[in-house]
């Protein structure tokens, strides 16, 4: 692949694939408005029906509810234990630590379905399934691996002799903790909570196995794909969609262009 | 630096191994313990017993979910690493930086919209009356059945896998020394055979991870292989759950999810060996 022609065609390919990817979110954003029950082409005419289905379903604002409880939740302990494992790993050199990082990196590279059975059974077992605050605890271990490595990431930038500084001048560690790593964190502590909410607010199979009846808005949207095709699963797919990229956008902000700005 | 482990240390060290004990650690045990549990009248009993292991493995339709799955993964993970290549190459090689970042920017949207949302979409329009269709209908075409097929399937593994493979790509081919390429060029070597000789063995770490991360998304995803497969025949976590959910057979349920986790520690173990295994002394 040389020349400008075969840079003009590996172009064309990367659009391709963009297609490819965006394809079905631009289809369902165009769906949610279209009057057909099976929509199709030539479009049917525009409508916004299946916002006041969804607007007025019972269902719809409980799970919503749920969603928006479980992610909140989740997002701060996430970002808590994601912190304090990152402080660890940076600050201290330890036996095990190997495993330690282990632990805390393992889930995302387990199989959702996997970890959902094995958090029913073992919620079940222990009295704690069923309710909203089982999402909590099962979606915090899932999304705590994304907080810890965002604000690993941060710390990395940190001159270590801050730290170092701040002791020498006298401050306790909880001082310098307070006035001079968590300050210097903020960015990665705030983008990790966008993040994690999202990966929370959009995860269905942990959600669908141990939440019960306390069903939240993924949940509700698998059990009427299970039904029939209802196009109000497109608009209520755009709404979370508007919601997922708020905190995404807002994530991606703090990364890429607070670090750039604090940078030296 | 203070390295003593004292309140302080403990503070920030423990919470994460107390909660991935009680949450993630104890799950998982539980699960494999309970794959030794027994089933009688649709209670659980806490047992070792071997029924579950023997039950399973001597039916046929789980072997044939087993190969079929694997092979799906496999095939899943082998068109992703392909389709993402070229998109990849060009992000890294031809594009601008804030291009690039762009781009990745934009592939990481996906990765926060609703999964089952854009299955659902692409069921719409995969349909024997849905857009491709009407669309191909107006030249004549069609209509083409891709609903329930293993064609369903690789697309729905697709709109999972290729967003992240196409990013962890152009990351590691962006992280190529360009002096290389141009060392080969000025060496004689022709542009088409940079790509295998040159490139990819300097990428090859990257490109076998992203393959891995397809492959193990694909393997336990059931969304794709349910909704646009039709579950024919239906894949190990569709199987999952069918135990789980209708038979309250969970102990059956947890054997499969441990045969699942052997699989996948097997081949990512072997896919991360050879990704970092050297290459001999040429």
């Amino acid at each position: 692949m040389s020349g400008r022609a075969g840079t003009w065609v590996l172009r064309g390919y990367v659009l391709l694939v963009f297609a490819f990817v965006f394809a079905p979110i631009v289809m369902s954003l165009i769906f949610s408005f279209n009057a057909d029950r099976f929509p199709t082409i030539p479009l049917g005419g525009f409508t916004t029906h299946w916002y006041a289905t969804i607007f007025a379903d019972d269902g719809f604002w409980r799970a919503a509810r749920n969603s928006l409880v479980v992610s909140a939740c989740t997002c701060i302990l996430a970002t808590a234990l994601g912190f304090c494992t990152a402080y660890s790993d940076y600050r201290y050199r330890f036996r095990g630590q190997g495993a330690y990082l282990g632990i805390i990196l393992l889930p995302p590279t387990i199989p959702l379905i996997i970890m959902a059975l094995a958090m029913l059974a073992w919620f079940s077992r222990v009295g704690i399934s069923g309710q909203v605050y089982s999402v909590v605890l099962a979606h915090t271990v899932l999304t705590a691996p994304f907080a810890m490595a965002i604000i690993r990431l941060r710390l990395e930038r940190m001159d270590a002799s801050l730290e170092a500084a701040a002791w020498n001048l006298g401050a306790s560690e909880w001082r310098a903790m307070r006035e001079v790593i968590l300050p210097f964190c903020r960015p990665a502590i705030l983008s990790s909570l966008f993040l994690t909410a999202a990966i929370s607010f959009d995860e269905f199979t942990v959600a669908w196995f141990v939440s019960g009846l306390n069903k939240t808005l993924p949940v509700h949207v698998l059990e009427i794909v299970q039904g029939t095709i209802d196009p109000q699963v497109n608009a209520i797919g755009t709404l979370v969609f508007l919601v997922s990229m708020t905190l995404v956008v807002l994530a991606q902000l703090m990364i890429f262009f607070r670090i750039q700005r604090s940078a030296p | 630096m203070k390295p003593r482990l004292n309140a302080y240390a403990l503070t920030f060290r423990l919470p994460i191994l107390i909660w991935q004990a009680l949450f993630f650690l104890g799950p998982l045990l539980f699960m494999i313990a309970m794959s030794f549990f027994l089933v009688r009248n649709y209670r659980m009993e806490e047992a070792f017993v071997m029924k579950n292991w023997e039950r399973m493995l001597s039916r046929g339709f789980v072997w044939d979910s087993y190969w079929y799955t694997l092979g799906m993964a496999a095939l899943a993970s082998l068109t992703a690493s392909l389709l993402a290549f070229p998109a990849a190459f060009a992000l890294a090689f031809r594009t601008s930086e804030s291009v690039r970042r762009w781009a990745i920017f934009l592939l990481v949207i996906p990765f926060f919209t609703s999964y089952l949302v854009r299955t659902f979409s692409w069921y719409v329009i995969l349909a024997e009356s849905g857009v491709i269709n009407a669309g191909l209908g107006a030249v004549g075409l069609g209509p083409f059945t891709m609903l329930n097929t293993a064609f369903g399937t690789l697309v729905g593994y697709m709109t999972l896998t290729l967003p992240l493979v196409v990013i962890l790509q152009t990351v590691t081919l962006a992280g190529i020394d360009p002096s290389l390429i141009q060392a080969a060029r000025n060496l004689g070597c022709p542009p088409w055979r940079t790509i295998p000789s040159v490139v990819l063995p300097a990428a090859k770490t990257g490109m076998v991870v992203a393959a891995l991360f397809a492959f193990i998304l694909s393997f336990g995803d059931f969304v794709a292989p349910y909704y646009l497969g039709g579950s024919k025949p239906p894949t190990l976590p569709i199987l999952i759950i069918d135990t789980t959910k209708a038979g309250q057979q969970w102990p059956r349920a947890a054997v499969v999810a441990v045969i699942m986790m052997v699989t996948l520690f097997v081949i990512a173990f072997a896919a991360i060996a050879f990704a970092y295994r050297r290459r001999a002394s040429r």
